[in-house]
């Protein structure tokens, strides 16, 4: 069949989606070279290799087209969120597993774009995290507090030859999520923690100034209407009540909202990871409670979970309730009685 | 009066292309030489032909009768004479052809005596009867027998339970313009219809519901509206947004009523008409002429595209001529508008009732579509779905022919709008889809039914069986039980009828056993296969032989002969 209708809407691809959710990156990248250094450049251009690499072999393996599917773009956008989750300057097999999970495993085994259950960078970041935790906490320090600025050709060298002469301590620095879960532990006075070099107006120092560009490029998201705004309104929203919540019931333990806005992945989880529609719940209901637990989770997983960010694991436990969300939120359609509800069991008519 | 308005969900803005044949006023046609009429032109049971090849008929006669309830006439579009009634290709989507009347014109164009009547008079019965002798059906696309649509059912409360009458001049679909152009320029009879309809109906108010990209429309509404002083008339400009026309999405525009799921626009006290409907309606009414042409656009890629007052019958390939014929690299034709039209299968095909629009395509204006990726859940189909449905999800299980779930995630409420398939940047066919687990989920439905018939039949023939049998058991046991009885009454005497048959029949015996010994002594035989010479005897048994193994090659190779398996 090849019936109405025979008009599409001009300039509307998957393709044309991705190269704009990668534009809407753009700023924040910006933002983490000038804070962090070049070894940005570094990582995405690592990842986007291996990403295009690793669709190219696996759309073989699966005797899929090659055309279409490395144009629309999608690994690519996948490669970009997980360079963005990992600290830079980290040795180049690190991306290759982190990528090997997030575009072998989590996508091509799942059945490729579309058919995967969980967000691939995510699957890529969680893998790395619990494999090697060392390195995912090795951040480089923002430039202003680093004892030595890497050059372009110095990330080159850290990411394919090791450190060399350069050691580890001179460019890294334990991030503020990092430092506050240690410094709690240890029972120091939040006044203290928070006047370490680490922290700055917000969140991290330089990190703070991501988030807030990452803030941007989901509000560009917005504007272009590849996102609605109930999954990041969600997700933002119930991640500054349970942090708010927690911080009044025992402030010595749980930072304040601000802190949690603007540290870690939380600005790239709402508007880039939490609403990536294959993964996402796809009501509006479904998104409100999907996002707004993913949001509970994060600060529930940073304020006493083992590890210093939760937003790749939130993220990934909603993905698993998904479907079941959307099953129980399914709009009224026009014409129905309110609380007539679709999806039930229905025999013909 | 300005008048609420209320926002359907979702909608797009598809490029209108109204400006290609909008601009020129409505032309009429030259007579051609022959018509094809189609006795289907309706929703519902095709009109019967009422005329013979070979009659002379005239423009305006009744050549198809309405046959049953949901039916309405066809009339000759001239006169002329019938050259055959047979299937001739129709504009349908199947492309199957459907029974029609072939006129062959004389170039006389003489009319029947046409009755003009002053509705005012008339009761609405009467006048529903005129209105089904004449042909109505809805203009819109729809063809329902307007008749049908014109009786308000019982009164409520002693009003009519029609309380409102909405003229559809919304027009949402890309490239039509024969709507507008009809308003443009009969504003006034358009008006005349609707007041005929509300007469009929009952209706309390009547509203003209036309989209705001159509300001002389609007304008020339406003003005004719002023000429009559109509207070009971309203007009009413909408918000641009496909699919506004809609006719369920209109009442809600205009009324703020939904329209419950498979219900009718009656449901909520709406009757709702095409604004062509309602010219036709006043011309039959009023003028006494039957519905033997609509206003219909041909546009895309033509010379000279625009708006033609249109015989039925005319065949579509005169259609494009009279817009200047088709232009170089032209790719084919739709019937209707391009969200819900179709593909024209053959230009032989005559404008029916149901043609609204006949735009030709070039690879230039509606470019091939791209192959299709897989879906990623973006939900721009579940944005702009005027019905709320979530498309995708009714496309993932309709592809994976998970009917049921599709259905239970409301398939029919699906209007077939298009939207869905024009924002989705997988450029995935999803009516398509629909359209496919719709046509699926019926013929299961009438496999299923015929299914059960078979069973009940089945049942019933077990049950008749085993009736009779028991019957028949029954007539025995008490025949027997009959026969008993009168055995039993003279039991000690011997029955001397019997007792005579008895002797009888021994003495035939005796007799038999006699005349057989006797023949044995004379050396007869008694069976001509008896006592047959050898050579005879040979014979035969060789015959057999090869009969027998004839049979055994045959088994062997044919196992159609396989014996019979056990019933199970």
């Amino acid at each position: 069949m090849n019936g109405s209708p025979f008009t599409l809407q001009a300039d509307n691809s998957v393709s044309a989606i991705m190269l704009k959710v990668m534009a809407a990156l753009v700023p924040a990248i910006i933002a983490h070279a000038w804070f962090f250094g070049p070894g940005i450049w570094v990582s995405l251009l690592v990842c986007s290799v291996l990403a295009i690499g690793l669709e190219t072999l696996m759309l073989l393996m699966r005797a899929r087209p090659l055309g279409p599917f490395l144009k629309d773009g999608s690994v690519l956008v996948t490669a970009w969120l997980l360079a963005l989750s990992l600290p830079t300057l980290a040795p180049w097999w690190l991306y290759a597993v982190g990528m090997i999970f997030a575009v072998v495993v989590a996508k091509h085994l799942y059945g490729g774009l579309g058919q995967n259950l969980f967000n691939p960078a995510m699957v890529g970041y969680a893998a790395l995290i619990i494999s090697f935790p060392v390195y995912m906490t090795q951040w480089p320090a923002p430039q202003n507090l680093a004892l030595h600025d890497i050059t372009l050709a110095e990330s080159f060298d850290l990411v394919f030859a090791g450190q060399g002469a350069i050691s580890v301590d001179a460019y890294t620095a334990a991030t503020a999520l990092d430092t506050w879960k240690t410094q709690t532990r240890l029972g120091k006075p939040v006044e203290d923690i928070l006047a370490l070099p680490a922290f700055g107006w917000g969140g991290g120092q330089g990190h703070e100034f991501v988030a807030l560009m990452y803030l941007l490029g989901g509000l560009l998201l917005l504007g272009n209407r590849l996102i609605t705004w109930h999954i990041p309104a969600a997700f933002l929203g119930s991640v500054v009540c349970t942090a708010w919540g927690l911080h009044l019931l025992n402030p010595a333990q749980h930072a304040g909202p601000l802190f949690h806005l603007f540290s870690g992945g939380v600005m790239l989880g709402a508007f880039f990871i939490a609403t990536d529609p294959v993964t996402a719940a796809s009501t509006p209901r479904g998104k409100l409670i999907y996002a707004g637990l993913a949001g509970m989770l994060t600060v529930l997983i940073r304020g006493f979970g083992g590890y210093p960010d939760g937003v790749a694991f939130s993220i990934l436990l909603m993905n698993v309730a998904a479907p079941f969300i959307d099953t129980y939120t399914q709009p009224r359609v026009f014409g129905h009685k309110a609380g007539e509800r679709a999806g039930g069991h229905k025999e013909t008519p | 009066m300005s008048r609420r308005l209320f926002h359907f969900h979702g909608g797009i803005h598809p490029e209108g292309h109204k400006a290609a044949s909008s601009a020129t006023p409505i032309r009429s046609m030259d007579l051609l030489p022959r018509y094809v009429v189609p006795l289907r032109q309706h929703i519902g049971t095709p009109a019967r032909p009422v005329v013979a090849v070979g009659d002379r008929v005239l423009k305006g006669q009744v050549i198809g009768a309405a046959e049953g309830y949901v039916s309405t006439a066809v009339h000759a579009p001239t006169s002329g004479r019938v050259t055959a009634i047979e299937p001739r290709a129709v504009p349908h989507p199947s492309g199957l052809f459907d029974l029609a009347i072939a006129i062959e014109t004389d170039g006389e164009d003489k009319a029947i005596d046409m009755q003009p009547l002053d509705w005012r008079n008339q009761d609405p019965s009467a006048l529903r009867n005129r209105i089904r002798e004449m042909g109505l059906a809805g203009l819109g696309g729809a063809v329902f027998p307007s008749y049908i649509k014109l009786n308000p059912g019982t009164p409520r409360g002693g009003a009519s339970p029609i309380h409102t009458l909405i003229l559809n001049g919304a027009e949402c679909e890309p490239w039509i313009t024969c709507d507008d152009r009809l308003m443009r320029e009969r504003a006034m009879e358009i008006l005349e219809g609707a007041r005929i309809m509300g007469h009929m109906l009952g209706a309390r108010s009547i509203i003209v519901g036309v989209e705001d990209n159509k300001p002389e429309a609007l304008a020339a509404l406003a003005s004719a509206l002023s000429q009559v002083a109509a207070g009971d008339i309203e007009v009413v400009a909408v918000p641009t947004l496909y699919p506004g026309g809609g006719g369920k999405q209109l009442a809600y525009t205009l009324t703020g009523k939904e329209v419950p799921a498979g219900g009718l626009s009656t449901d909520v006290g709406i009757q709702i008409f095409n604004v062509g409907t309602a010219y036709s309606l006043y011309r039959a009414v009023t003028l006494g002429e039957p519905l033997i042409s609509r206003v219909v656009t041909a546009t895309g890629h033509v010379a000279q595209p625009g708006n033609f007052e249109v015989r039925i019958g005319t065949p579509i390939s005169d259609l494009i001529a009279a817009a200047g014929g088709a232009l170089a690299g032209a790719s084919g034709e739709i019937v209707g508008g391009p969200m819900m039209g179709f593909d024209l299968m053959d230009l032989a095909a005559p404008v029916t009732k149901a043609v609204n629009c006949l735009i030709v395509k070039s690879p230039a204006l509606f470019p091939p579509k791209p192959e299709a990726l897989p879906c990623i859940r973006c939900g721009a189909c579940a944005r702009v779905c005027p019905v709320e449905l979530q498309p995708f999800e009714m496309y993932w299980f309709s592809r994976a022919k998970e009917f049921g779930k599709a259905q239970s995630y409301n398939l029919f409420d699906c209007i077939e709008c298009g939207c869905c398939s024009y924002v989705c940047p997988s450029h995935i066919p999803l009516v398509d889809y629909y359209r496919f687990a719709k046509s699926e989920i019926w013929e299961r439905e009438r496999e299923k039914q015929a299914a059960e018939q078979a069973r009940a039949r089945h049942e019933f023939k077990t049950f008749r069986l085993e009736r009779e049998k028991r019957e028949k058991a029954e007539k025995f046991a008490k025949a027997a039980e009959a026969s008993k009885a009168k055995a039993a009454v003279p039991a000690d005497g011997e029955d001397p009828e019997a007792a005579r048959k008895k002797a009888i029949l021994e003495a035939a015996l005796a007799r038999a056993a006699k005349a057989k010994e006797e023949m044995a002594a004379a050396g007869i035989a008694p069976k001509n296969t008896d006592n047959l010479p050898a050579r005879v005897e040979r014979e035969i048994s060789e015959i057999e032989a090869r009969r027998a193994a004839m049979s055994e090659a045959q088994t062997a190779t044919d196992p159609a002969t396989d014996p019979p398996r056990a019933a199970p």
